[in-house]
C-alpha cells in the first residue's frame, strides 16, 4: 500500500481492494459504510467540541478575557468536560409537550448536518461520496435542519420557543435563496455541480481571484447569507437571548440541548467548508502563476491542512461577526434579504453569465 | 388630565399574552412585563412591579436617621451615593447644619464617579439587550478603577453608605485625588472606544434611531427624568436647576437632545459620562482641606415638620420627603424614585413596535428594578 497524504485515492482503493478480496462485495460495502460512519461520528464530535472551544477562545480574545484555561492545557479539555456534564444531566419532560416530536427534533437537526459533511471533499480523494450534483445536494440537505428547529419550537408548548421557531423558519427560508444563488455563480464559472470538479477547476487559481469582482460579490453575499442560515449572530434571532431567553431550544435540557448546540457549530463548519471549497479552492494550495519556487513550497503543505485552514479562516470571520455586532430585528433581517441581497444576487448572476459568455475571467 | 389617561389598556380574553419576566435576561431584575403580541408586534405592555418590594419606606419609620442611610443604598444600588446624599441633605437642611466645604466637594466627586460607573454598567447592559455581547466586558473593565477608588476609601464597592447626616463617615484615602486623576486620564482615552464599538455601528443605529419616540409633553406628564427625559428635551437636571452640594461651583452643561428616541437617550448618557469627567476635573484639584464632618448629636431629632430634598441620581430625579413629629424616628418617609416614573412610559413607547424594540427601549430607559419597588 502506498499512503500518500497528497492523494488519498490510492489509500481508499487499497482499503476497497483489501476488503473485497477478503469478503463478498455486499459485506465489503457494509464494512466500508460502517468505517465511514464511525470516522464521521468521531470527526463530528471532535470538530463540534473544538469549535465550541475555539469560539470561547475567540470571544475571549475580543472581549479582553482569557477564556477557558483551567481544564487541561490551555483549557483544551473544557468542552469535553462540558459534554460529559450534559450527558449526565436529567432530561426534563414538559407537560403537554408533544413527546414524539419533542424527542425527534434534535435528531432531525443533527442528522441534517451529518448528511451535509458526507459530500465535503476534505482532500484529494478524501470524501465519502462525490455526487455529480454535490452543490445541489448540500443545498438541499442543509435546509432540512430548519424542520427540526420548527418542530422543536412547536412541540415544546412554550410561547418563547414558538416565536423563536417561527423566526427561524422565516429566516432560513429567505436566506436559502441567497446562499443558493451565490453558489450558483461559481457553478456558472466552473460549469459543474460536482464538488471535486469545482475544486479541480481551481488548480490554477481560486475562483475568488479568477472570477474577480462578481465572484467577490458572491463570496460576500454567501458569507452574510450563510451566517444567517446557520442562525448565528448578528442573525441569531431564533435564539435571541435578550428577547426570547433561548428561542426554540428554551425547553431542552441535557444531551438534547447539546445536540442543538453541536449542530449549530457543525452547521457553521459546513457553511465555512462550502465557502472554502467553492470560493477559496478547497484543498487546492495557493498558487501564483510564474512563481514556481513559491508554488512548490505551497504544494508541500498537505491538502487537508489547506482545506481546514481555509475553513478555519472563514469560521473565524463568522465568530468575529457574532461577537462584535448587535442583533438585527426580524423585519430588518427580512428587508436585508429581500430588498438588498436577493436583487443584488440576481444581477450578479446575470453579470457572471455575461462574463462567462464573453470569457472575461482568468482562465 | 384627560389626555394622560387616554392610553388605558383594555384587555381582551383572546389576546396572545406572553409573560416577560419576572426572570428574564433583559428585564434586568425581577420585573414582569405582560405582553400582548400580534405575531412579532407588541400590542400592549402591562408592567407588573413589586416582586422585590421590601418596604424600605416603612422600615425607615422604625429607624433613626443614621440608620435610614443604609436602607437608601438598596433602592437604586447603582447610584447608592446619590441616594445617601438625598437623605443626608434633607436632614441637614432640617437641622440647618452647614457642612464643611470639603464634604460638599467629596460628595459631588463621589456622585459623579458613581454616575459614570452607573452609566458604564448601563452601556454594558444596553449592548447586551441589543445582542452586542462584547460591550459587557468593555464596560465592566472600565468600571473597575472606579470601584477600586470606592473600595480604597470606604471599604465597599457598591453600597458604600459613606455619607452620614453632617458629613462623611471618615476622611477619604490619601490616594483619592491621585487615583481619580489617573482615572480621568484613562477614561478620556477609552471612552471613544465605546463609540467605535457600538455607536457607529449601522445595525445599532438602525435598531435605535427613530425607535420609541418619547415626546417632551409625555416626558413631563409621566415625570420621566434623568437622561431619559433629557433625551426628549425635558430640562430636568436637578444639578443645574436646583444646585446642591458643590454643583453651583462647577461649570457644566445640561445634556439635552430633542429627538426623544432610543438613540437620543443613548447619546445623552454617553455625553453625560463626558460631562461628569469635566465636573470631576474641575473639583478634584480644588478639594479644600478641612473637617470631613460637623459634630452632630448622637441621636438626631428633626424638628416637627416636613422636609423635602431632591438630588439627581444616574437615572433621574430622586426626591426624599420626610415628615417628622420631633422624635428620633421619622413619622413618614416617601421617596420619589426616578425609575418608578420612567417605567410606566414603556407601554406608550413600545406598543406597536416589535419585541426586539421593547427590549431596546426598556434598556434605553435604564431601569433598576429595586428602585421601582423599594
Amino acid at each position: 500500500m502506498d499512503f500518500n497524504i497528497y492523494d488519498f485515492t490510492s489509500f481508499t482503493t487499497w482499503v476497497h481492494n483489501a476488503l473485497t478480496s477478503s469478503m463478498s462485495p455486499g459485506w465489503a460495502m457494509f464494512v466500508e459504510l460502517a468505517i465511514v460512519g464511525v470516522v464521521f461520528i468521531a470527526f463530528y464530535a471532535v470538530i463540534g467540541l473544538y469549535l465550541v472551544y475555539a469560539e470561547r477562545k475567540v470571544c475571549a480574545l475580543i472581549q479582553n478575557r482569557k477564556g477557558p484555561n483551567r481544564v487541561g492545557p490551555f483549557g483544551l479539555l473544557q468542552t469535553i468536560a462540558d459534554l460529559f456534564k450534559l450527558l449526565m444531566k436529567e432530561l426534563i419532560y414538559i407537560k403537554n409537550a408533544d413527546k414524539f416530536l419533542f424527542n425527534l427534533a434534535p435528531f432531525i437537526v443533527i442528522i441534517a448536518s451529518f448528511m451535509a459533511i458526507a459530500a465535503l471533499p476534505f482532500a484529494k480523494g478524501l470524501h465519502a461520496i462525490d455526487l455529480n450534483i454535490g452543490i445541489f445536494y448540500l443545498f438541499a440537505v442543509s435546509s432540512l435542519g430548519v424542520i427540526g428547529i420548527l418542530l422543536a419550537g412547536w412541540s415544546s408548548n412554550s410561547k418563547y420557543s414558538l416565536i423563536g421557531a417561527i423566526r427561524s423558519g422565516a429566516q432560513v427560508v429567505s436566506y436559502e435563496l441567497s446562499v443558493g444563488l451565490a453558489l450558483l455563480s461559481i457553478v456558472i464559472f466552473s460549469g459543474s455541480m460536482q464538488l471535486s470538479t469545482i475544486v479541480e477547476s481551481q488548480a490554477n487559481g481560486w475562483w475568488i481571484i479568477k472570477g474577480h469582482i462578481p465572484a467577490i460579490i458572491s463570496f460576500l453575499i454567501f458569507l452574510v447569507a450563510s451566517t444567517a442560515e446557520t442562525n448565528r449572530g448578528p442573525f441569531d434571532l431564533a435564539e435571541a437571548e435578550s428577547e426570547l431567553t433561548a428561542g426554540f431550544h428554551t425547553e431542552y435540557s441535557g444531551i438534547k440541548f447539546a445536540f442543538f448546540f453541536l449542530a449549530e457549530y457543525m452547521n457553521m463548519f459546513i457553511v465555512a467548508a462550502i465557502a472554502a471549497t467553492v470560493f477559496l479552492g478547497g484543498w487546492m494550495p495557493f498558487h501564483i502563476p510564474g512563481l514556481d519556487g513559491m508554488n512548490h513550497v505551497m504544494d508541500y503543505i498537505p491538502p487537508f491542512v489547506w482545506f481546514m485552514g481555509k475553513t478555519a479562516f472563514i469560521i473565524f470571520i463568522m465568530m468575529w461577526f457574532k461577537w462584535t455586532f448587535p442583533r438585527l430585528r426580524i423585519d430588518q433581517l427580512l428587508k436585508l434579504e429581500w430588498k438588498y441581497l436577493l436583487p443584488l444576487n440576481l444581477m450578479n448572476i446575470v453579470l457572471i453569465a455575461f462574463i462567462v459568455l464573453m470569457g472575461w475571467y482568468i482562465k | 388630565m384627560e389626555e394622560i389617561f387616554q392610553d388605558i389598556i383594555i384587555k381582551k380574553s383572546d389576546d396572545y399574552i406572553i409573560n416577560m419576566g419576572p426572570q428574564h435576561p433583559s428585564t434586568h431584575g425581577v420585573l414582569r412585563f405582560e405582553l400582548c403580541l400580534l405575531g412579532e408586534t407588541v400590542k400592549y405592555i402591562i408592567p407588573h412591579c413589586g416582586y422585590i418590594h421590601r418596604g424600605i419606606e416603612k422600615m425607615c419609620e422604625k429607624n433613626t436617621y443614621q440608620q435610614i442611610i443604609h436602607l437608601t443604598d438598596r433602592f437604586d444600588y447603582l447610584s447608592a451615593h446619590m441616594n445617601n446624599e438625598a437623605v443626608c441633605l434633607a436632614v441637614e437642611n432640617a437641622l440647618e447644619v452647614e457642612v464643611p466645604e470639603r464634604v460638599k466637594y467629596i460628595r459631588t466627586i463621589l456622585a459623579e464617579l458613581n454616575r459614570i460607573a452607573s452609566h458604564q454598567l448601563w452601556w454594558c447592559a444596553f449592548g447586551m439587550d441589543l445582542g452586542a455581547l462584547t460591550t459587557f466586558f468593555y464596560g465592566l473593565r472600565d468600571r473597575e478603577p472606579i470601584l477600586d477608588i470606592f473600595e480604597e476609601s470606604f471599604g465597599s464597592r457598591l453600597l458604600h453608605s459613606f455619607n452620614c447626616p453632617g458629613g462623611l463617615m471618615h476622611d477619604v484615602h490619601p490616594n483619592f485625588q491621585k487615583k481619580i486623576k489617573d482615572f480621568i486620564k484613562y477614561f478620556r482615552k477609552i471612552l471613544p472606544e465605546y463609540d467605535q464599538l457600538l455607536t457607529g455601528n449601522i445595525i445599532f443605529q438602525q435598531r435605535s434611531i427613530g425607535m420609541g419616540i418619547l415626546s417632551k409633553e409625555d416626558a413631563i406628564s409621566y415625570g420621566v427624568t434623568g437622561p431619559s427625559g433629557r433625551g426628549s428635551g425635558f430640562k430636568c437636571d436637578v444639578r443645574k436647576h436646583h444646585p446642591y452640594s458643590a454643583y453651583s461651583k462647577v461649570d457644566f452643561k445640561e445634556i439635552l437632545y430633542t429627538e426623544g428616541d432610543t438613540f437620543a437617550r443613548y447619546k445623552a448618557r454617553i455625553d453625560e459620562m463626558w460631562e461628569s469627567l469635566n465636573i470631576l476635573e474641575q473639583l478634584v484639584d480644588n478639594m479644600p482641606a478641612g473637617d470631613y464632618t460637623v459634630k452632630m448629636k448622637p441621636i438626631i431629632k428633626l424638628p416637627a415638620g416636613d422636609y423635602f430634598q431632591r438630588v439627581e441620581t444616574a437615572r433621574g430625579e430622586l426626591g426624599c420627603y420626610i415628615v417628622s413629629d420631633g422624635n428620633k424616628n421619622p413619622l413618614r418617609v416617601k421617596f420619589r424614585t426616578p425609575n418608578f416614573s420612567n417605567l410606566f412610559i414603556i407601554n406608550k413607547l413600545a406598543s406597536g413596535n416589535k419585541i426586539a424594540d421593547l427590549v431596546a427601549i426598556s434598556g434605553s430607559l435604564d431601569l433598576v428594578i429595586p428602585d421601582i419597588d423599594r
